[in-house]
């Protein structure tokens, strides 16, 4: 059979991976379709790429995390371009209640002293007291990351690539991965914007993700190696997506300076802005209508959701599993998807993988 | 209490007296729900940072009108006159709506309102025909500027804005309740707690306004609940009419004519 996959941003990428990986050894094809004349140049393009499901849990629910652990094995083996290397949450000292509640609702963390932390990032030595430290979490570069996915599809015998493509194949599956794009087609998605940064500064070395609490402006500074750090991320419930705003700038310059007053003279390499595809709850979700998938609203976690929500599709278009984490299952769209939907394999529940 | 208590703000008859913010909740699905169980008429939307001055943050919007609760757009960040009049102007437009809840910031690191810029826009947007809702202190003379310039609702703090410190200046708030006891006040920023909500509405303030508190709660929906019923309490407290605090022990049940020692072997 084939499956079309549209849109080769992270969400389409992983899909496309994951379902010619599964659909091998059933003879699946596997067609990625991309409007662009690359992969990841949607939101994808400006994403931190942290993969911080604990983290997360400061604002998100907790399946965010359930299936971003997936994503810390996937982009460290599977296609091996991140590093473990933690990460690190901070605060003002002023602002030392913000640490106190997001060490309530994140959790894998220890607490540093000023010791510590100074051990783990000497840039912070001396200007921050206390933080926490998520030992287990990983960081990536979202763009090389695409590429080295992309460059893996290209090996694969059973996947073809179409780039600067402007109609959909004629295929047994359809997967949707267009995020902000497919709004038309599923009526609840919204767009989320957000702005970042990337900085240089050979003044300034960091080995993990740290980001600043702050009652305002919290935010969090991503290293890519050789002086340059990635600023995120505003977020604003706005669908405009390419406006940079000198406020937005401002904020995000002023909270870095806070993390290290060398980012003043760091030069700008780079402004960004898009938007994020979300739906209400901001929780992923595969649905379906008919014979197409739609894999969308992972909002801001696109490199730590992907994996799991391309290896949920793969296990349904192979072997007919339903995951009501993501699925919706109550909606009726997927009942009579069991058998016949599944075109190998026995259809059975679960969420375990 | 029933039809009895409705609050009468400009225009409207209002059966809830537990207003909500809209910013900064973990989804916009969540923020439903607790707008839901609070039982909220009304919530403010900033305008300034969220839509852009475009039509770009509908999606957002589309979801809190789907509600069927009256949006109160603010100037949340404005910080001059000028400013907060052009925002005003603009939320008119975009949410068809003449009242503003009118904020013009006077110091970055307490969010205090620069009283001066507030009563200039206020009589500017007044006489242009909105309802305004001024974010104001308790201080009394500008209270009193704030009803000249063609406010009929004021908006005083507890404490600034997101710092969930509760009552700051109980005489400063009691005053200004008794110099206005006909001017709908309603307490605006700086309340952490139930209890601190609870207070306020038992020294006779008309509504709450909630935003930090509940949004950033770990289960916002159930603080919501929780507000709305110390708002209530303190409502129902305030019409009750409650005891003066006395410095003796008073009991509650005559000791007079009591038959000596029952219960009290020892």
């Amino acid at each position: 059979m084939l499956i079309g996959v549209i849109g080769a941003g992270v969400a389409g990428l992983t899909a496309a991976f994951e379902i010619a990986r599964a659909g091998a050894p059933h003879g699946a094809e596997v067609e990625l379709i991309e409007k662009a004349d690359g992969p990841g140049r949607g939101c994808s393009h400006y994403a931190g790429g942290m993969i911080a499901p604990w983290c997360e849990l400061e604002s998100a629910e907790p399946i965010v995390a359930t299936l971003g652990e997936e994503a810390l094995a996937f982009w460290t083996r599977d296609i091996p371009v991140a590093k473990i290397a933690g990460s690190l949450v901070i605060a003002p000292p002023r602002d030392r209640a913000e640490l106190t509640e997001f060490s309530r609702r994140t959790r894998r963390f220890e607490r540093l002293d000023a010791d510590a932390l100074a051990a783990l990032e000497p840039a912070l030595a001396g200007r921050f007291s206390s933080g926490l430290y998520f030992r287990e979490e990983a960081h990536l570069e979202p763009r090389a990351a695409m590429r080295a996915l992309f460059e893996r599809l290209q090996t694969m015998d059973n996947v073809r690539i179409r780039l600067c493509a402007d109609s959909v194949p004629q295929a047994d599956w359809i997967v949707d991965c267009r995020g902000f794009a497919a709004r038309g087609e599923l009526a609840e998605l919204r767009g989320v914007k957000g702005e970042m940064l990337v900085l240089r500064s050979e003044e300034i070395e960091l080995s993990r993700p740290v980001r600043m609490l702050h009652p305002r402006h919290p935010v969090y500074v991503v290293p890519r190696g050789q002086g340059v750090f990635m600023i995120g991320a505003t977020m604003i419930e706005n669908e405009e997506r390419s406006r940079v705003t000198a406020r937005s700038i401002v904020e995000l310059v002023n909270s870095a300076f806070a993390i290290h007053p060398a980012f003043a003279e760091a030069e700008i390499v780079e402004t960004g802005s898009d938007v994020r595809p979300a739906f209400p709850d901001n929780l992923p979700r595969i649905s379906r209508q008919g014979r197409t998938l739609y894999v969308n609203g992972l909002y801001r976690h696109g490199f730590l959701l992907a994996p799991a929500l391309a290896r949920r599709v793969a296990r349904f278009l192979f072997a007919g599993e339903i995951f009501p984490e993501v699925m919706n299952a109550n909606q009726g769209e997927w009942t009579d998807a069991r058998g016949r939907g599944a075109d190998i394999g026995a259809p059975h529940r679960g969420i375990g993988l | 209490m029933g039809k009895s208590d409705d609050l009468v703000v400009y225009d409207a008859r209002l059966s809830s007296r537990f207003l909500l913010g809209t910013a900064r909740y973990p989804s916009p699905a969540i923020l439903a729900e607790a707008i839901r169980t609070a039982g909220a008429e009304i919530v403010t939307v900033s305008l300034r940072r969220e839509a852009g001055g475009s039509r770009a943050g509908e999606s957002f919007w589309r979801l809190i009108r789907e509600l069927g609760v009256r949006v109160l757009p603010n100037t949340a960040g404005c910080r001059t006159a000028k400013e907060a009049v052009a925002t005003a102007q603009m939320a008119r437009e975009l949410f068809g709506t003449s009242w503003i809840k009118l904020e013009v910031i006077g110091e970055e690191d307490t969010l205090q309102p620069d009283v001066f810029g507030l009563v200039e826009a206020a009589r500017i947007l007044s006489d242009d025909g909105f309802c305004v809702f001024p974010y104001t202190t308790e201080d009394l003379v500008v209270a009193e500027r704030l009803l000249d310039a063609g406010c009929r609702v004021l908006m005083p703090w507890a404490a600034p804005i997101g710092s969930g410190r509760g009552i700051n200046n109980l005489f400063g708030l009691r005053a200004l309740r008794a110099h206005f006891p006909d001017t709908p006040l309603i307490v605006d920023a700086g309340l952490g707690a139930p209890s601190q909500a609870a207070a306020v509405m038992e020294l006779g303030f008309d509504a709450a306004l909630l935003n930090t508190a509940v949004a950033r709660a770990g289960d916002p929906v159930a603080m919501a609940r929780a507000f709305s019923l110390a708002i209530e309490a303190g409502r129902a407290a305030y019409l009750s009419g409650l005891m003066e605090p006395r410095d003796m022990a008073a009991p509650s049940t005559p000791v007079l004519g009591r038959a000596f020692g029952d219960g009290f072997e020892a």
